[in-house]
């Protein structure tokens, strides 16, 4: 077997790190060889760092932005010192992947070929890994999860069904050729020997239905760009990501470009367009960076350009980067932006496939359904069929986040239920905290209770409860959560990021905050209830884009499930989950209070009172609620009501 | 033919399939729905959500962006609508300064009009947003932010259909407002003060500065001789003013009120219409003669003269420079009127009657003075006009009519009809071709350059020469008509321009709406008044003759041009700010190497490295190409010293010995 590698290998640009050009080309349909060696080397590829016996170990670090940020530069560093130390730099291979998604236990470090996951690596582990587990073949207990030494293994990924996800970390996201190997630009191959109809079909039969929110289906998009008759038509990418919470499309783009790229390429083929553009947040600094190295890349392989890869089919690329606005993720006004105007959205119908980016029929795809559509056309409608439910096919990756003990992204078959995602996958919560409800679609979204947790996760049920898939954001919360004030925090949220054209979302969502603010420090009056469902119907119903239609949702959804937390904020006052700062009484209990005096000397508003050796009192009209009482008294005697 | 149907409220309504939306469909049946942010001269923006329509799954669709088709059954006042228009209602007026009794629009308002019509009795709301200045720079414009709805109108009006763009929004959500280029006042951005933003807004957030105190205050001053002009396209409008037909002539009714008011003199200005005929037609055929500065542009209109001034410096010398009707009859008055009849300058006050905003603003112009005195003292609106009618308590639909004070009441219908779009021409060729032929002109209608069109174009044959007359109204036509002229795709003789669309007529200072069909009726009017005219030509205006004989002797004069003649300037886009030469700066451009002197990369020997450059620089000579800069934090802390080169090329980690080597591989290549 290596015997072929080798031979593949023989015109290998600079090192063996690069494959050979020529297996490219094979992969990329240029050259032909013949089946065997396709095959040999193919299997051969998947394994050519670790195996090709140019490198004796592969230590894999994830450099997705979750990782980076808590350290990750210094981790190479440092295994590039310790490894030159000991003189083994040759045989060791580091590699930098996309986000592997358990964002939670970084940085994480992956062992090959021992095949060992390491959570939370500090500088200092570093020089044992090197000498034990990569020169001994030892396993360090401390560092894997919960005595987990293999990552598939570990609940997190175990109940993953990870396919958009499967390269992200595990490719290094700045070589092509890596991609390559691991199938890129094969659908596209096999889109460009159907005819453009027949790949809109294809993705009609697989029922892809947009994963950015609205679920509209893919194929039926392309469908309408495709009829309409124009010289010029778009592709536009929205990586707009911009839900509190969510980085679902910023990891896909980090750990896996050429995905993207693939996707757009297809669908530019499907429809007739010979232009694409992807409209990412400026504040995803590493996901540009890396798609520009991935565009370059293409271009110098001829995949991006005039007759790509011998098909006859031109496609070009350019990155929008977009200045920060939530609501350039409404496709018209992320075509207003593009265009170098104002990002505000814009009346519809003309619908962006009749007449979109430039007065063009163009199709707006999220990123995750991009990433989808080369895995249909590669694996076939059936393959993309087999997870999901028959009218939410496929995966879908959500980004969990809030009080769970697994913080992270995860990609899981639609129409599975939250119970699996969060008690499984998720670990369950924090410091065994009792679940109370999961935000699910950030300020579009609107909660699921206990009731809901055995409820399949998918479009349609999702929709009927009063929430929606959204992005794929998911807030857990547990008890010590208001849904009062998450709602009010949702509600400034959407109410800041109005672009204020349509007056029912600039002037009612700030209308409904008002109220909310006034709720949650409990000035709230009973009329206040009818008010907030009269506003946020006019909202919903009247608002020009998607932002104001669904930016009443957190509000109404909390309203239905939660009502009674409302009714003790207005009637007592009081906020059930004690979360709210100006509705928390702070109390002492004379039965455990000792009369130390140290919550006296702290308190900041000389509220708390007594003697020496006596329970001490709080001044409930002087108190200013900060709390520093109950941090300081050494016999939790203060009682938080 | 099939007909094709769907349904408004339970009835069938036959469709043609060319209505541009169902908002037409409904208006056509005699259903009014409510709008703030559709005009069907401006794009579709589809915001105030007030025109909103429940189809049949029971969805809100807005009617302005929804195309009829077969079959679509729609309601247009369903409980959920009305609740919908209401609570909109109600959200703006809590946001809206409600000082409607003292507001310049009561009583034109579309919010007060609609909050009455759709019954919102209470505001549940506090208002909430901060006070904002009130924008009263201009001479023509005053902008109260408070009472923005933020429709977007103005903004769609300038840009659109004016192409001057100098209204947009700013910032976002709660703090979203409209405001001009910069944030800076009306007065020092591009405005030409055409007034057409002024028409559109359905507030009082963009109104006509009010200048009828000063008219009032020299009516009632004994010392003052108060001379009133009254313009062409003020007597077809006024009537609207009082619910009269549109386009009748109001002209002696309106001379009736003012004489009650106190004027001493009510003339007309076609009179000093007929007078700049015979000037610019004379400057155009010297012009052709001479083969120069063609083609010739009319300087008329005042919103034009600032566009020009402001956008096309290469075009100011095709400008005539004749001053505008206005302007010279200010100047007959206060250079020649006023001397014969013995009355001392300062004692006389020349106000014009407009149906123009930039009136107010040309009569400020330096340029336009006698003896330190402006030639016109002030200007008044179609609309101020009515206001101080109405003030007066004058009953003026019941006022015996009044004739004009002669001479200067005596006009040609060429005069007149210089008030809509295509006037002027007309005017001019009556006088040119009578000239260049030596016969009397008889058929004087020029119906090739008549109507509402935002661009006409004509070719006259007189005497063997062809004419080329391009007639233009709204600046973005006269914006694109100049790109083709200076392309050279076509090119004419004569080019008529009128900043406002039809005209003159069409003005920011005629009473609302003022729209395409209102100006149509006032266009009409004055056809109607020069068909019935007996004196049709300015030539044959014997005021006009008297004048030349007593005072200006031959039209082009050196007298005709020191009392009726400017000039004009390039002036600054915006204030304070220099337009950049491009090509100029090119060549100047400076390298911007900024170096990081934040803590970190302090501590790291940036300053050392700082110095170093410099003298580098100095050393190479290249000290005036290059600008240093010590900056704060470009943040990568850990690797410093940072170094910034322009703003493409990062640097790190520089250290004092390697600055030489820096220098040499990314400085100095840069420079050569």
């Amino acid at each position: 077997m290596s015997k072929i590698f080798e031979e593949l290998t023989l015109e290998a640009v600079n090192t063996p790190k690069i494959p050979c050009r020529e297996f490219i080309n094979a992969k990329l349909g240029l050259v032909e060889l013949s089946d065997e060696k396709i095959k040999l080397a193919e299997e051969l590829s998947t394994i050519y760092r670790r195996e090709s016996g140019v490198f004796d170990c592969q230590i894999a670090l994830c450099k997705g932005t979750g990782c980076h940020s808590s350290g990750e530069v210094a981790l190479w560093e440092k295994i590039d010192q310790v490894l030159r130390e000991k003189g083994i730099r040759d045989k060791v291979n580091i590699v930098e992947t996309g986000c592997r998604g358990f964002c939670e236990m970084g940085p994480l470090v992956e062992i090959f070929p021992q095949h060992i996951f390491y959570c939370k690596v500090k500088p200092e582990n570093i020089e044992d890994i090197i000498t034990k587990t990569v020169m001994n073949n030892e396993v360090i207990e401390e560092l894997l999860f919960d005595g987990i030494p293999i990552a598939e293994q570990i609940p997190f990924y175990k109940k993953q069904v990870r396919r958009v996800l499967k390269e992200s970390g595990h490719v290094n996201p700045e070589n092509i050729n890596d991609s390559i190997v691991h199938e890129a630009y094969q659908g596209f191959l096999k889109a460009t020997q159907m005819t453009p109809e027949d790949v809109i079909d294809t993705m009609k039969q697989s029922g892809l239905r947009g994963r950015g929110g609205g679920g509209f289906s893919t194929g039926l998009k392309w469908e309408f760009t495709r009829a309409t008759p124009s010289e010029k038509k778009y592709i536009i990418c929205n990586a707009d990501e911009g839900d509190p919470g969510a980085f679902m499309d910023r990891s896909l783009l980090e750990g896996d470009p050429h995905k993207i790229i693939e996707g757009m390429m297809i669908a530019g083929y499907a429809i007739g367009a010979d232009e694409g553009y992807i409209y990412v947040r400026a504040e995803y600094p590493l996901a540009i960076h890396r798609l520009e190295i991935a565009i370059a890349q293409c271009k110098e392989f001829g995949i991006l350009g005039e007759n790509i890869l011998g098909t006859g089919f031109n496609f070009k690329l350019k990155i929008k980067q977009g200045a920060g606005a939530f609501v350039c993720g409404e496709e018209t006004a992320l075509i207003s932006s593009i265009e170098g105007k104002r990002g505000m959205p814009t009346v519809k119908p003309p619908f962006p496939s009749t007449s979109g980016l430039f007065g063009k029929p163009t199709s707006i795809n999220n990123v995750e359904t991009f990433a989808n559509v080369p895995l249909i056309l590669n694996n076939g409608v059936a393959w993309f069929r087999q997870v999901g439910t028959p009218k939410s096919a496929g995966t879908k990756v959500f980004a969990m986040t809030g009080k769970i003990r697994n913080t992270g992204l995860v990609e899981v078959p639609m129409g599975i239920t939250l119970r699996e995602i969060v008690f499984e996958i998720g670990g369950g919560l924090k410091d065994g905290a009792k679940f109370k409800a999961a935000q699910i679609g950030g300020p579009s979204g609107g909660c699921l209770t206990e009731e809901h947790l055995d409820m399949p996760l998918d479009y349609d049920s999702l929709q009927a409860a009063g929430a929606m898939v959204g992005s794929g954001g998911l807030v857990i919360l547990d008890d010590k959560t208001c849904m009062v004030e998450t709602a009010r925090y949702f509600m400034s949220f959407t109410q800041n990021e109005s672009c204020g054209k349509c007056i029912p979302c600039r002037e009612g969502t700030g209308r409904m905050l008002e109220i909310m603010e006034r709720i949650v420090i409990g000035k709230g009056k009973m009329e206040d209830i009818d008010l907030l469902e009269e506003l946020a119907h006019t909202i919903k119903d009247a608002s020009l884009c998607g932002l104001g239609k669904t930016a009443p949702n957190p509000v109404l959804s909390t309203l239905q499930y939660f009502h009674e937390e409302y009714l003790a904020h207005i009637n007592e006052q009081r906020c059930p989950a004690g979360e709210c700062a100006s509705l928390r009484v702070f109390e002492i209990v004379p039965e455990l209070c000792k009369g130390c005096s140290k919550c006296a000397r702290i308190c900041p508003n000389d509220a708390i009172t007594g003697e020496i050796k006596k329970p001490y009192i709080i001044n409930q009209e002087k108190c200013i609620k900060c709390g520093a009482c109950e941090s300081a008294c050494p016999f939790n005697a203060i009682k938080v009501g | 033919m099939t007909y094709q149907y769907m349904e408004v409220n339970n009835k069938k309504v036959e469709i043609t399939g060319n209505e541009k939306n169902i908002l037409e469909v409904v208006r056509n049946m005699g259903i009014e729905i409510p709008t703030f942010c559709y005009h069907s001269e401006l794009s579709v923006y589809g915001a105030c959500r007030m025109c909103m329509v429940e189809d049949e799954r029971g969805n809100l669709v807005a009617s302005c962006s929804l195309k009829p088709q077969a079959g679509m059954k729609i309601k247009t006042h369903s409980k959920k609508i009305m609740n919908t228009r209401r609570m909109i209602l109600e959200l703006l007026l809590a946001n809206h300064h409600q000082d409607c009794t003292t507001c310049e629009k009561s009583g034109n308002c579309k919010l007060q009009e609609l909050a009455v019509n759709m019954g919102v009795k209470k505001v549940r709301f506090k208002p909430r947003k901060p006070w904002q200045d009130i924008d009263t720079s201009s001479a023509s414009i005053v902008r109260d932010p408070n009472k923005c709805i933020l429709c977007g109108d103005c903004v769609r009006m300038c840009s659109e259909v004016q192409g001057v763009g100098v209204l947009g929004f700013i910032n976002r959500g709660p703090e979203i407002n409209v405001v001009p280029a910069f944030d800076k006042p009306i007065a020092d951005v591009d405005c030409v003060n055409c007034g057409q933003c002024v028409s559109i807004c359905p507030t009082g957030a963009l109104t006509i500065k009010d200048d009828t105190m000063k008219v009032w205050e020299a009516l009632i001053d004994p010392k003052k001789k108060v001379v009133v002009q009254i313009a062409p396209a003020v007597r077809v409008a006024i009537g609207e003013e009082f619910n009269h037909t549109e386009g009748a002539n109001y002209l002696y009714k309106s001379v009736a009120a003012l004489k009650m008011m106190g004027a001493d003199y009510v003339f007309d200005t076609s009179f000093s219409a007929d007078l700049t005929v015979v000037e610019e037609a004379s400057e155009f055929l010297n012009r052709v003669v001479k083969g120069e500065k063609l083609p010739q542009f009319t300087s008329c209109c005042p919103g034009w003269v600032t566009y020009a001034e402001k956008n096309c410096p290469d075009l100011l010398s095709n400008l005539s420079s004749c001053k505008s009707p206005q302007q010279m009859f200010g100047a007959v008055f206060k250079k020649f009127f006023a001397k014969k009849m013995n009355i001392p300058t300062e004692e006389m006050f020349v106000v014009s009657v407009m149906p123009c905003t930039a009136k107010k603003f040309e009569a400020d112009r330096p340029e336009m003075s006698t003896d330190s005195y402006q030639d016109v003292d002030a200007v008044i609106t179609t609309v101020e006009l009515a206001r101080m009618i109405r003030k007066m308590g004058i009953q003026f639909e019941e006022l015996e009519p009044a004739s004009l004070d002669m001479p200067f009441g005596f006009s040609s219908g060429a005069g007149v009809i210089f008030g809509t779009s295509g006037g002027v021409a007309e005017a001019a060729l009556r006088y040119a071709t009578e000239k260049l032929t030596g016969e009397t002109l008889n058929e004087v209608n020029f119906k090739e350059v008549r109507g509402l069109a935002g661009l006409k174009e004509a070719t006259f044959n007189i005497q063997g020469r062809d004419i080329k007359l391009a007639v233009v109204s709204g600046l973005a036509n006269t914006q694109a008509l100049i790109e083709r002229i200076r392309n050279k795709e076509v090119n004419y003789d004569f080019v008529e321009v009128m900043a406002c669309p039809g005209g003159c007529i069409g003005g920011g200072g005629q009473p609302v709406p003022n729209t395409t069909d209102a100006r149509m009726n006032r266009s009409k009017g004055l056809y109607d008044i020069d068909a019935k005219s007996t004196v049709k030509k300015s030539q044959n205006n014997p005021t006009i003759e008297k004048l030349y004989d007593e005072w200006l002797k031959t039209p082009n004069s050196d007298e005709a041009h020191y009392a009726l003649h400017t000039h004009y300037g390039h002036k600054k886009r915006i204030g304070g700010m220099e337009i950049k030469d491009e090509e100029k700066d090119a060549s100047i451009e400076k390298i911007v190497i900024s170096v990081c002197v934040g803590t970190n990369c302090y501590l790291k020997g940036s300053y050392d490295v700082l110095q170093e450059l410099i003298t580098l620089a100095q050393k190479h000579g290249i000290d005036d190409k290059v600008e240093f800069k010590g900056t704060f934090c470009l943040e990568n802390c850990s690797n410093g010293p940072s170094i910034k080169v322009s703003d493409d090329l990062h640097k790190y980690g520089i250290q004092k010995d390697e600055t030489e080597k820096f220098f040499t591989n990314v400085v100095l290549p840069r420079v050569k």
